[in-house]
């Protein structure tokens, strides 16, 4: 058991959302980790699909290179779409 | 006729009761911690289905009678569960085993229930049909994955197998109230379930490289109130804070 590979569990809390990282997990294979994400992460009605992949699968940036990765991006406000009026039916943007 | 519908629905809703103890003790206790979760996910399901046939039998019975007299007030012969769900834990291919058969057995007797001519039933058996579908979903994949595992998860869960067996043949015992209910519509005939029970286990039994046991002398008696030596102590848990505190409330 100590050896069962980590998963990452990704949930879809409504339809026309994305699926959202919530956590991880151990199981032996994707059958269990599909369950145990069901047990684990949907006890209160959180999620209306799960995605679970091999925590193995997943390639991160180095936090070392924060500097050069992040940082640039912080002094470029007219970046954001902040100037844009929103229709009011467009949520969860 | 009152009180065969009232003994009808103990040799039902016991079953979860007692299973759900069961299942609870293991609380804080499962091999992960995900597979502890999961465990007492499975006994809150059951414990909510046993309040929603308590509330009708207190309904039925009148009185003083509420969902915790009749849950917690009971002596140990008044509890009509089967001999399967009160036995002991011991470890994860007892538990996970004794989950499998009752699962198989509960799924089948729900899809029959649900058309109970009594409504009250046949609501409570609709809606726990979704819940004890994935109990079945969750026991049968663990019993493939430990009889096709290693060889010593193989050969536990085939001990475990091999002794819950003599268990079995009790699910499909009729009492005088199960004959008087199926009578009058309102309950299923387990006599009819036996065939397409053990023809399930043995498929996933097969499926899972493990032996389907054969035994002529089967256990019996729960449903008549004669329970196991077990039984007594788990009441004794179970009972215990309403014995010692009467009427408490948290």
């Amino acid at each position: 058991m100590k050896n069962w590979p980590l998963w990452e569990v990704f949930i879809r809390s409504k339809n026309g959302l994305e699926h959202r990282h919530c956590g991880s997990l151990h199981a032996s294979d994707a059958t269990m980790a599909l369950e145990n994400a069901r047990d684990v992460y949907t006890r209160r009605m959180e999620g209306v699909s799960i995605w679970v992949v091999p925590s193995a699968q997943i390639t991160a940036s180095n936090p070392d290179d924060s500097a050069e990765l992040f940082e640039p991006a912080k002094d470029k406000v007219y970046r954001h779409p902040t100037f844009y009026e929103l229709p009011d039916e467009l949520k969860h943007m | 006729m009152k009180d065969n519908l009232v003994q009808y629905i103990f040799g039902i809703a016991d079953n979860s009761l007692i299973l759900g103890q069961r299942i609870g003790e293991l609380c804080g206790h499962g091999p992960s911690l995900e597979t502890d979760i999961a465990m007492t996910n499975i006994s809150l399901d059951l414990l909510g289905q046993v309040r929603s046939y308590y509330q009708y039998v207190a309904k039925l019975v009148g009185n003083e009678a509420t969902e915790d007299t009749i849950a917690f007030l009971r002596k140990e012969r008044e509890y009509k569960n089967v001999l399967l769900v009160e036995q002991p834990n011991q470890d994860f291919a007892y538990s996970i085993s004794r989950q499998f058969l009752f699962d198989i057995f509960h799924l089948l007797l729900l899809e029959q229930l649900q058309n109970s001519s009594d409504d009250t039933i046949s609501a409570i058996a609709k809606k726990s049909i979704k819940e004890v579908s994935y109990h079945t979903r969750f026991s049968s994949d663990w019993i493939r994955r430990l009889g096709d595992g290693t060889e010593e998860s193989h050969n536990r869960i085939q001990e475990a197998i091999n002794h819950l067996w003599a268990f079995t043949d009790e699910l499909f015992h009729q009492t005088h109230a199960d004959i008087t209910m199926v009578a009058d519509g309102i309950g299923v005939d387990v006599t009819k379930l036996k065939d397409s029970f053990y023809k399930k286990v043995n498929a996933i039994l097969l499926e899972s490289t493990l032996n389907t046991p054969e035994l002529h002398y089967f256990q019996k008696g729960g449903k008549q109130g004669v329970h196991s030596e077990h039984m007594g102590y788990l009441l004794a848990d179970l009972q215990y804070m309403q014995r010692t505190y009467p009427n408490m409330n948290w």
